[in-house]
């Protein structure tokens, strides 16, 4: 191997807490060869983010210290003092974050942003760091470049915002680039055309990249070699194909092994338990299919869903007149049998959301019906309402945000049981303490609070939360996405689990597709608040015939390194946006059933192109 | 912005009108009138007295009242001051100039405090400046202005003779001398308040940039290779200063209200010392317009307030 650009050894970060050093990484050693892409691969916690600070030096002075050596091209920059290091920051090292809502200044031009970093380092007038400026955004292809530089942040949607951000990180033609979980926030198709950037500009300016994630997909499509850490150490180091192929440390197994992989449900009809590792051992058995829970379709369905619409008015101007709506969900119409899971897969402002909270009421919708074994929720008045939302709960995406911090698991869990006089006060004791061991958790964690446990445990009190009332629907609304990928398989497991059990219908709200695959019975893609593509999971998965779906799934990056090569076509588009003039009529679908219950929309002229430019709503 | 600003100034008007019954009705159902002295007076005989109230109306019901007032107030006649005996507006335009230049030039030296310390303290917390700085911002807002007032006058005036202790609007100089004395009587009343308030605002500064050295795009500024002087400067202050903003407008209503106080110590003629002899001589239409004052200024200051939010924080737009 060539001399390395970076050479870590044995580096060890400690933080100060409460007195004592607790170190978060624990020796950790790799080099990065010139071109080269090494992605450090972990869950949350396993000291990942706080390796890539160290390099920089950014952990926060005073409470904490770095150990060890980094050198960069041969020169160690753990001893060099402060303004030479600030020399090599964004000069010769440069790095991107995960949050592109939040690593931009809101109050300064992104124009300004880059080029600041251009004239620091490059001593560069204004105005050629303007022209430079634009050049870069030119690169990062932003369409409008010119225009665009005197703009603030929040006029750039998220995956435009990572491109400005790589614009800046690349300004100063860096040797290495550190990407700190850089398309984790952003949706499927643009994580696919960020990552297609990065790729294509490492090539154009002969970068090392160091690449920090938690997806093991996204580790296949990039990274040459990669490092898996665990617990602040590396567990295990080599070339990407022969992590996948052949991992050796049992944690590599385990976390391989709760990866769902895209395509790896053929001919399953049902879903899938994720394989359960031994984390000591690295045995882990294989999971059948579960058992068939869909009610026969003789029986009337738990929900059905026709013509359902929400609109939010947008209003403006002196008199507050309506300038806009947003379609959020336009005329959606779905069942959905006791014991089976519909899945609504999309990306951001689709509606699959909006779709979820009118099907709760906690939206009004404008029109359409909502039967819920057979009575329409959106005819109740409030006092019958509350009584029926026993039979139909939700689980939130965020597990810290949706439970009250001063408020303890016991009495949470006990509380619908009480509002809805289902039980007194012991009764209640004694049903909490037997969903708690239902849902995988002690009954003695009932005195506990949220702040005591992990974002798994927590997500497992929601759902015991949900359950108190015996519902027969449960809304999870991007209910895994929050957690990491062991957490999530195993509250998917227990998911699939209760299901068996209860013979609960699940409306599952996603973007991650391969997860979609695994769980589901039937799937609906939706776009722009409508669906497009509805039926059978083999179905819409095996043979996708909208255009919007076929794009959807071929973004998704697959754990699988030797499929790699297949290039995909990466086009500039943007999320499109519901929002439509207040006079817009949307227009009458039509669909077609292209085997029993594989129904898709009759789309227009405007996927027959490949549309370059997006069109301006 | 346009469309904006007139939307704002049209709000504004019900809720002045809101404020204007409300003043009214509550004064008008306080005891004591303007004429309450006459009734004690023996040389004024029962039917001058009557005749006068029945020429003034005070007799007639409060919304009566209050409609004749409004009507008045509607062509720019803001009543007669029966203690003083001019109109109230002269009277009120005596003093405003002076409440402003006081309670303005507190602000200004409260922030002009505020701000360095906060900012210098908050990048360094929990350092001994940090701690100094704590300790003596909780020193200043636990001490109420009437006592470093009084304070401040037996140090400066009485055992040092520095500074006079009564603000007078007669001084008999001219040119640079007239402002030299207008700004020698003025130190102590600006100081007094201005760190009192300097003191709250300090706190609120520190913890407002607290918040932001945390976040994302502070370590993007690091990561650039900035000093921790550009990054403090150009990335943490300003948007720090959007939460502080906030505050300082609306603190107004109390700076206002902390003004009466401190004028009444060191005697500056400004409106809150009119205000508290007003009450004192049971004059009822200068305390209306008083507080109608007050009020047009706290609405005002929340309205400057927003108007500075956009322009600090360009992610709000006027609508």
């Amino acid at each position: 191997m060539a001399s390395p650009i970076l050479s870590v050894s044995n580096l060890t970060t400690s933080f100060r807490v409460e007195g004592l050093w607790r170190p978060v990484v624990k020796g950790i050693s790799f080099e990065i060869a010139p071109k080269e892409t090494v992605a450090v691969v972990g869950e949350s916690g396993s000291g990942k983010s706080v390796t890539a600070l160290s390099i920089m030096r950014l952990t926060p002075p005073g409470s904490s210290k770095i150990e060890g050596s980094i050198k960069l091209s041969g020169k160690e920059l753990l001893t060099l003092p402060e303004p030479e290091m600030r020399h090599i920051r964004g000069n010769e090292v440069a790095m991107i974050f995960q949050e592109p809502m939040t690593s931009l200044n809101p109050v300064l031009t992104i124009g300004f942003q880059i080029a600041e970093a251009l004239i620091l380092h490059r001593g560069l007038s204004r105005s050629e760091a303007e022209a430079e400026t634009i050049r870069l955004l030119e690169k990062v292809r932003i369409p409008a470049a010119k225009s665009r530089f005197h703009e603030y942040p929040h006029r750039f949607s998220g995956g435009m915002r990572q491109r400005v951000m790589i614009a800046m990180a690349l300004a100063c033609k860096p040797k290495l680039l550190i990407a700190d979980e850089p398309t984790t926030a952003l949706d499927v198709t643009i994580q696919a055309q960020i990552l297609e950037l990065i790729k294509v500009l490492q090539e154009e300016e002969d970068m090392s990249v160091l690449f920090i994630t938690h997806d093991m997909g996204v580790v296949a499509e990039i990274a040459d070699r990669t490092v898996v850490m665990y617990n602040g150490q590396a567990v295990e180091t080599g070339p990407t194909e022969d992590i996948f192929a052949r991992p050796t440390h049992p944690y590599t197994r385990s976390l391989l092994s709760a990866v769902p992989k895209l395509g790896s449900m053929g001919g399953h009809t049902r879903p899938m338990r994720f394989p359960v590792v031994d984390r000591a051992t690295g045995l882990s058995d294989v999971p059948t299919e579960t058992s068939d829970t869909v009610a026969p379709a003789s029986e009337r369905p738990v929900l059905e869903v026709s013509g359902l619409t929400t609109r939010f008015e947008i209003r403006a101007g002196l008199l507050g007149g309506v300038k806009g709506r947003v379609h959020a969900v336009e005329n959606v119409s779905f069942s959905l049998q006791s014991g089976e899971t519909l899945a609504l897969v999309g990306e951001s402002g689709c509606g699959k959301s909006t779709t979820g909270r009118s099907v709760m009421r906690l939206i009004e919708p404008l029109s359409g019906s909502v039967l819920l074994d057979g009575e329409d929720v959106l005819k109740l008045d409030q006092r019958t309402l509350r009584d029926r939302r026993k039979r139909m709960q939700m689980i939130f995406q965020d597990p810290f945000a949706s439970l009250n911090p001063r408020m303890n698991v016991g009495a949470a869990i006990a509380e619908p049981l009480i509002i809805n006089g289902l039980a007194t006060r012991s009764q209640a004791r004694e049903k909490v303490a037997e969903l708690l061991r239902r849902v995988g958790l002690l009954p003695d964690m009932a005195s506990r609070f949220p702040h005591e446990f992990s974002g798994g445990q927590r997500q497992r009190i929601c759902i015991a939360r949900a359950l108190a009332v015996e519902p027969r629907l449960i809304v999870a609304d991007e209910s895994v996405s929050a957690l990491d990928v062991s957490v999530k398989a195993q509250v998917i497991n227990l998911m699939l689990e209760l299901q068996e059990r209860m013979k609960l219908a699940y409306l599952f709200i996603s973007h991650d597709m391969a997860v979609v695959e695994r769980v589901s019975h039937r799937v609906a893609v939706m776009y722009l608040g409508e669906i497009v593509e509805i039926g059978p999971r083999e179905a819409v998965f095996g043979n996708p015939q909208h255009p919007y779906t076929k794009r959807l799934l071929a973004a998704v990056p697959v754990p699988d390194p030797a499929r790699r090569l297949e290039k995909r076509p990466v086009s500039n588009d943007e999320i499109k946006s519901p929002l439509r003039a207040p006079d817009y009529v949307p227009p009458v679908r039509q669909f077609r059933e292209v085997s029993p219950g594989h129904a898709v929309m009759i789309w227009g002229q405007e996927w027959e192109t490949q549309p370059a430019i997006a069109k301006v709503a | 912005m346009a469309t904006y600003l007139i939307r704002r100034l049209l709000i504004a008007i019900p809720s002045l009108l809101a404020i204007s019954l409300i003043l009214f009705t509550v004064l008008a159902l306080a005891p004591g009138d303007p004429f309450e002295e006459l009734a004690t007076n023996p040389n004024v005989p029962p039917e001058v007295r009557a005749a006068l109230r029945a020429k003034f109306g005070i007799d007639d019901p409060v919304m009566v009242r209050y409609f004749r007032w409004l009507a008045a107030m509607a062509q720019g006649d803001w009543g007669f001051s029966f203690a003083s005996r001019i109109n109230v507006d002269s009277l009120i335009l005596q003093r405003v100039p002076t409440t402003l230049f006081v309670v303005g030039s507190s602000q200004l030296l409260a922030l002009a405090i505020a701000l360095p310390v906060g900012i210098y303290a908050a990048t360094r917390p929990y350092s001994l400046f940090d701690q100094i700085a704590n300790t003596l911002a909780f020193v200043g807002f636990s001490l109420p202005t009437f006592f470093t007032g009084l304070l401040f006058i037996l140090l400066f005036s009485i055992y040092l003779d520095w500074l006079p202790f009564v603000y007078r609007s007669d001084i008999a100089a001219t040119g640079w001398r007239w402002y030299w004395e207008m700004l020698r009587q003025a130190i102590m009343p600006i100081t007094v308040l201005g760190l009192f308030q300097a003191a709250s605002y300090t706190r609120y500064v520190r913890s407002a940039v607290l918040d932001v050295v945390r976040l994302d795009y502070v370590t993007t500024a690091r990561a650039k290779g900035l000093s921790e002087q550009k990054v403090t400067i150009r990335h943490v202050a300003r948007n720090a200063l959007i939460p502080v903003v906030t505050l300082v407008a609306l603190q107004m209503p109390a700076v206002f209200g902390g003004a009466i106080v401190t004028e009444q110590i060191f005697r500056v003629p400004g409106i809150g010392s009119l205000l508290i002899s007003a009450i004192l001589s049971n004059d009822t239409p200068v305390v209306m317009a008083v507080t109608f004052v007050f009020a047009c200024l706290v609405v005002l200051f929340n309205l400057i307030a927003d108007l500075l939010y956009g322009w600090l924080d360009p992610r709000i737009s006027f609508r």
